[in-house]
């Protein structure tokens, strides 16, 4: 289990670029030289790192529109392994 | 011969070209030795208009490539750079620059980060005419330092890149340590490829084993010490390795180079491959030139394959190694890679690096043959 706390804003690290790569059928962090494809969940947790929602506000809307509960420890394994790549990053 | 032309193929459709790298000049302000471009660049001054360039993205954007290298010779001496960068961002790539840095200039950075550029990448692009210098702090090092400091200010991400050989990679821990100081976020010790000028100048430039291990050791070190700080990329040489490269992650599989008059390749050394001609740009679409021309499609996946490639337990991982580097040194682009052990030609790879540990190579008897116009000139007036 992580020890973030559920209040940081995460936002996409100095860099890196999100976007939706048709070609490929899935959201691509792209990096100096470099590209992760990610998958659907780690997708629909990067678009909503904006730095304006928490973790807290990011799993409530995750929970909402997947009509599933529970996902917190999922988003912030997440987070945390996002961190250490400096994919994400937050105050 | 036809270069664009249906082709009976079993494979599997391949994938998009993910990585467009747009040589977008050979004209350079530097003579490095280990230089890919090709030995006669001197006698290809055609290049690509601006207007060719921006179709050549859009083509590329719609196929699907995301990363675009922006590289030459040095991409700086193109005025029209900014409008280039300026599209290639509009269209959803990712831009890197990749410069020795002269030329680039605050006022240029400022104006590059406002066309969208992404990251730069700043080689450390030292000749050994410049090494002294380079390893003196005294010019090379203050226009690095400066370049540094300019990349920084506009918020890029810094890739450092040095090519690795037998005269400089005894400086590795002064080199990472300026790399640290600089700031980079990333560097990349690239051991010297040898094809181009850098096969020209292999007997000089080859390291020893000895070399290669203390270069290593030292960089382990640097990484222990750095941490997340600077990721630190050590390239080993295939020479000493026995073992071939998967090169440009598989023939057709993911990389476009388009050379600065429009040819395109699998890679930007494959023009020297004979009896394969390769489609340009002005020509054919891009869609054309990766789906269906020839000289994409010759060398993709196994299918080429003669023995010991065709049976090998590897020949997934590995494809074969380099095309290129079968030809320079078995003259057959079609056999295994050299560098592999289980290649009957690997006894020209293992005789070039005993000559390396013997110190055979005397300067004074090879002279270093720097990339420049007249040599290219004269070298292409040699092999014609």
């Amino acid at each position: 289990m992580s020890d973030l706390p559920t209040s940081i804003r995460p936002r996409i690290g100095p860099g890196f670029r999100l976007q939706w790569e048709p070609a490929q059928d899935c959201h691509v962090l792209l990096y100096p030289e470099g590209m992760v494809k990610l998958n659907g969940s780690a997708g629909q947790i990067m678009t909503r790192c904006d730095g304006e929602r928490s973790i807290d506000a990011i799993v409530a809307e995750l929970e909402a529109a997947f009509n599933a509960s529970g996902l917190a420890p999922e988003v912030l394994s997440f987070v945390e392994i996002a961190g250490r790549q400096r994919w994400l990053v937050w105050e | 011969m036809s270069t664009i032309g249906p082709i009976e193929t079993t494979a599997q459709r391949p994938g998009p070209p993910l990585w467009l790298l747009a040589e977008l000049t050979y004209r350079c302000p530097l003579h490095c030795v280990f230089c890919y471009n090709p030995v006669d660049f001197a006698n290809q001054t055609d290049e690509l208009s601006t207007d060719d360039w921006l179709r050549v993205l859009r083509e590329g954007r719609e196929l699907g490539a995301v990363q675009c290298g922006l590289s030459g010779g040095e991409p700086l001496l193109r005025d029209d750079l900014e409008v280039i960068v300026a599209e290639a961002r509009r269209l959803g790539y990712y831009t890197n620059l990749l410069t020795s840095g002269v030329g680039l200039t605050a006022e240029r950075a400022r104006a590059l980060k406002a066309a969208g550029l992404d990251h730069v990448q700043l080689s450390f692009q030292d000749s050994t005419r410049e090494m002294n210098d380079f390893l003196s702090h005294t010019k090379t090092f203050e226009l690095k330092n400066r370049v540094a400091q300019i990349i920084k200010d506009q918020g890029w991400p810094m890739v450092m890149n040095v090519v690795l050989h037998r005269l400089n990679i005894d400086h590795i821990d002064r080199i990472i340590g300026m790399a640290a100081e600089f700031g980079a976020e990333y560097l990349e010790l690239a051991n010297t490829q040898y094809y181009s000028w850098a096969f020209q100048n292999r007997d000089a430039l080859l390291p020893t084993r000895a070399q290669l291990q203390h270069a290593e050791a030292v960089a382990d070190s640097w990484r222990a010490k750095l941490g997340e700080r600077m990721r630190i990329f050590f390239v080993a040489p295939d020479y000493h390795e026995g073992k071939a490269k998967k090169c440009v992650n598989g023939w057709g599989s993911m990389f476009l180079t388009v050379a600065p008059d429009g040819t395109a390749l699998p890679c930007h050394t494959a023009k020297m491959l004979p009896g394969l001609s390769f489609p340009n740009v002005r020509d054919h679409s891009v869609r054309e030139i990766w789906f269906d021309s020839e000289g994409f499609n010759r060398y993709r996946g196994t299918g080429w394959m003669k023995e010991p490639c065709s049976s090998c337990e590897h020949r997934e991982e590995d494809l074969g190694g380099c095309r290129c580097q079968a030809y320079l040194l078995a003259h057959d682009p079609t056999v295994a890679d050299p560098v592999c052990v289980k290649s009957p030609h690997h006894g020209l790879v293992v005789e070039a690096v005993e000559r390396a540990e013997a110190g055979v190579a005397v300067a004074t008897e090879h002279p270093l043959v720097f990339r420049d116009p007249k040599n290219s000139r004269k070298l292409s007036a040699q092999s014609s």
